[in-house]
């Protein structure tokens, strides 16, 4: 039993030597970086109306992304539990497909659908209107970051509502529900779980999605591009590293929130 | 609040569900409209004459010419990413397992960070601190530390939960009572007992390494270049059928590889007696 003592810290050595020298060092470098420009630098997505407006934009486009996806998505789910029809299994692993996809190619395929020379210009300009482009403005951004996240909540719920107690509502059909409560009182507080983690997810990963809008190029500047442009464009370390401390404490945030309150509910649900 | 999305589109839907067939319906139209179209676009002569303009191979010859030997790097990262996160994650993911202390759950903590913290982030990190040790910065060993920290919590988190099952525990001190040395009981008993979870983090694994970007782009030099990196380029730089069709090598290439993974991670999961 003794050697116990060392066994499992020589477990984890590697790993902790390795996270410390390639992530936890370099990262408490980075986050000491803005102190030697004064204090301030810390606070300047506060300060700047450039900065302050650009992460506006990325919260309120990740909201806005997160929650249409999370009614898309549990519509879906729903959907696709409920249904058998020839050909479901399929349909659903093209809409998981994507999963697997670069933000970078999701970006491109806004291209194609909204560029100069996409689909929506070139029908537009078939029925002799004028051709619409809207691949590198906020409307761009918003269907690629929705093409983006919708694969990841259409999967999550898709295997909720595959366990969802059907009895449940039955008995609350029966008892004379109408649709309208059994949505509130039967699906809502079964899916809520699947949507709060789910939910927090989507919302970092927008938050934090950089290939796409780089590949788009996007008028709509949100807070990585920002980042990006600091540091390669005016190799403005400290700025980028005080934006990216910013960006990074406020999806973490939201992920350890949402986890906390998922492991309540649970503990709740147990109960 | 947050709940309150589901109902917007659940209540006004009936037991025929005409809204949630029109939903599914006009999504999945989102969804592979633009994989048909970039398909197309890659194989086609001029994509704004569409296919009228006849079909054509040149396209992806162009792009293997040029960006080919990013598919060869982006497979052999994604399976050195893979070896990286087996041989410094699963020891961990023990030792988390068995440990209930305090500080081991800091570390676990800790160590799930880089997946919250943005991958831009990380890589500026990266730079920054070893950004003058040219040699490591200009070889693609410097992608591959990234990404290893970065995939890193996956295989562990993955692995942990398998290894904490109670009949474990049980099957553990069996094997120790009957004289076996750590190395042969980790070896012959717990690996193979938490093998699923391992299959399973490593699919996820390689999955993530293979469609990196947001770090990536960070670290990447002219000559250390993946393929979304590639990719990304090429959107830049080169006419929208070169873009499409080196899409389309992502397709024919990389699908069908991670396809495979799927089936054997399902094929293990499926015989693995416990």
């Amino acid at each position: 039993m003794s050697h116990q003592r060392w066994l499992l810290p020589a477990c984890l050595a590697p790993a902790a030597l390795f996270f410390l020298a390639f992530w936890l060092l370099p990262v408490l470098r980075l986050v000491a970086l803005p102190a030697g420009q004064g204090w301030g630098t810390y606070l300047v997505v506060l300060t700047n109306g450039r900065y302050l407006l650009s992460m506006a934009n990325t919260l309120a486009l990740s909201v806005a992304v997160t929650l249409l996806t999370l009614v898309l998505g549990s519509a879906i789910g729903i959907f696709l539990a409920r249904r058998t029809f020839w050909g479901k299994q399929l349909l659903l692993s093209l809409l998981t497909l994507p999963l697997s996809f670069p933000g970078v190619i999701i970006g491109f395929f806004v291209i194609l659908l909204g560029g100069r020379q996409g689909l929506v210009a070139d029908l537009g300009a078939a029925f002799g209107m004028e051709r619409i482009t809207f691949a590198y403005g906020l409307l761009g951004l918003f269907l690629a970051y929705l093409y983006f996240s919708l694969p990841r909540a259409i999967a999550t719920y898709a295997a909720a509502a595959e366990a969802m107690n059907l009895q449940l509502e039955e008995a609350a059909r029966s008892l004379g529900a109408s649709r309208l409560q059994i949505v509130r009182d039967v699906w809502l507080p079964e899916l809520a779980p699947t949507t709060l983690a789910c939910g927090a997810i989507l919302f970092a990963t927008s938050m934090g999605a950089f290939g796409t809008a780089f590949t788009l190029a996007s008028k709509f500047e949100v807070i990585p591009i920002t980042i990006y442009n600091e540091f390669t464009n005016y190799a403005n370390f400290a700025l980028a590293a005080s934006l990216s401390i910013t960006l990074g404490i406020v999806t973490w945030a939201v992920l350890f929130v949402a986890r906390r309150f998922g492991s309540d509910a649970a503990n709740v649900a147990k109960r | 609040m947050r709940t309150s999305t589901t109902t917007a589109t659940t209540a006004t839907t009936t037991s025929s569900a005409p809204i949630l067939l029109l939903i599914t319906v006009l999504v999945s139209v989102f969804m592979l409209a633009p994989m048909l179209l970039s398909i197309m676009a890659g194989l086609v002569n001029n994509y704004s004459v569409g296919l009228k303009s006849g079909l054509t191979l040149r396209w992806l010859l162009e792009v293997w010419e040029v960006y080919g030997n990013t598919v060869g790097w982006s497979l052999a990262l994604a399976v050195a990413c893979v070896i990286g996160t087996l041989l410094l994650g699963v020891p961990c993911a023990y030792a988390l397992a068995r440990s209930r202390s305090r500080s081991a759950r800091a570390f676990e903590e800790l160590l799930t960070l880089p997946v919250a913290v943005p991958g831009l982030a990380t890589g500026l990190a990266l730079i920054l601190a070893y950004g003058q040790f040219s040699a490591f910065r200009q070889s693609y060993a410097f992608i591959l530390v990234g990404h290893i920290v970065f995939t890193l919590p996956y295989m562990v988190r993955s692995v942990a939960a398998a290894f904490q099952r109670d009949d474990l525990h049980a099957l553990e001190e069996a094997a120790r009572t009957l004289g076996a040395s750590f190395g042969q009981r980790f070896l012959g008993v717990l690996v193979p007992a938490v093998f699923p979870a391992i299959v399973a983090g490593s699919l996820m694994v390689f999955t993530l390494s293979v469609g990196e970007f947001n770090l990536t782009w960070m670290l990447q030099t002219p000559l250390t270049r993946t393929l979304p990196v590639g990719l990304a380029d090429s959107y830049a730089s080169m006419r929208l059928e070169v873009g499409s069709a080196y899409t389309l090598v992502f397709f024919i290439i990389i699908l069908p590889v991670l396809w495979g993974l799927q089936s054997l991670a399902r094929l293990v999961q499926k015989h693995h007696g416990t």
